[in-house]
């Protein structure tokens, strides 16, 4: 099972990287973006067998930094019938 | 009757030495070198040190890899039986990982890496690590970090300087942290993190000597002990 972990800063955390990539799409001459946040994407494939709870447990204690960061689990159909 | 302390090495540290140095140098005993994938510390310790660098290379975050290594499970236990532990610079970034500290560090809010000695406050002059300090003492000490932007929220915020956890705060705009804040104590007051390298100004070819006092602050707990 294909799983993809979208980590992300929480709302109203200072994102300089955000920030910085903001700037340099005006600089290279893109008007109208109102704000830029930059995330993380991991992508794991997991066995079938690894419950939800346990996604939520590796999210939690190691793929995002609860202190500022949020996640959302999202998994990835597969493309081969089963 | 020595002074019996520890430095951790991760792969990618590179201050280890240097903490290693200091230690020995003001407790004149020297520091055990204990690597990450040890599962345990050697014993009677008096002192463990996370010191600076780039463990993991920085890998999803910085300190993120080193905080789940083997033998952070046993600096915690140590933590947690009172052990004095200091974590400079990527050790500060461990512990917040390990869950020792609150808040986290985040990419300096410049974008750059900042790599000079800075002026500080010792907020807290009365802590394990603080004691040889006088009571708002500015020091100076060196930084060099890319992530040593403290946030934490407002509430956690409010109860360290209320607590007097905040133990030196920045006297000039280094890193964009969160009031300044450039080191935290835990709520025990045997942990301490901080961004700035008292081990980098320890003897006077440093260009200053003001982080000699941390070092001895601790030492002198623990003969007076």
């Amino acid at each position: 099972m294909k799983v993809q972990v979208h980590v992300s800063l929480k709302p109203g955390v200072l994102d300089p990287q955000g920030r910085a990539i903001h700037h340099a799409l005006e600089g290279l001459g893109f008007a109208g973006v109102n704000d830029v946040r930059a995330g993380r994407l991991i992508e794991l494939d997991v066995a079938d067998d690894v419950s939800d709870e346990d996604l939520d447990q590796m999210c939690q204690k190691l793929l995002a930094n609860m202190v500022i960061e949020n996640y959302r689990i999202e998994k990835v159909p597969s493309k081969e019938p089963a | 009757m020595g002074f019996t302390a520890a430095v951790i090495t991760f792969p990618g540290s590179n201050c280890d030495r240097d903490m290693a140095v200091a230690i020995e140098q003001i407790s004149g005993t020297p520091a055990k070198r204990v690597w990450h994938g040890d599962a345990e510390l050697p014993d009677g310790l008096d002192f463990i040190a996370l010191p600076g660098g780039f463990s993991y290379g920085d890998y999803l975050r910085s300190g993120a890899m080193a905080s789940r290594s083997p033998i952070m499970r046993a600096v915690i236990d140590a933590a947690n039986r009172g052990v004095p532990v200091l974590g400079v610079c990527n050790g500060f970034q461990v512990l917040t990982e390990a869950g020792l500290l609150p808040g986290a560090l985040m990419r300096n809010a410049s974008q750059n890496f900042v790599c000079r000695t800075v002026s500080l406050r010792v907020e807290n002059s009365k802590s394990l690590f603080t004691a040889g300090y006088a009571a708002q003492e500015r020091i100076d000490i060196p930084v060099a970090h890319h992530d040593g932007n403290f946030f934490a929220d407002e509430a956690t915020l409010d109860r360290l300087e209320g607590e007097g956890r905040v133990a030196f705060r920045y006297l000039e705009s280094v890193n964009g942290s969160a009031r300044d804040i450039a080191g935290v104590i835990n709520d025990a007051g045997n942990v301490l993190g901080m961004m700035p390298h008292p081990e980098r100004a320890i003897e006077a070819a440093h260009g200053g000597t003001d982080g000699a006092k941390l070092f001895e602050s601790v030492m002198s707990e623990l003969v007076n002990a």
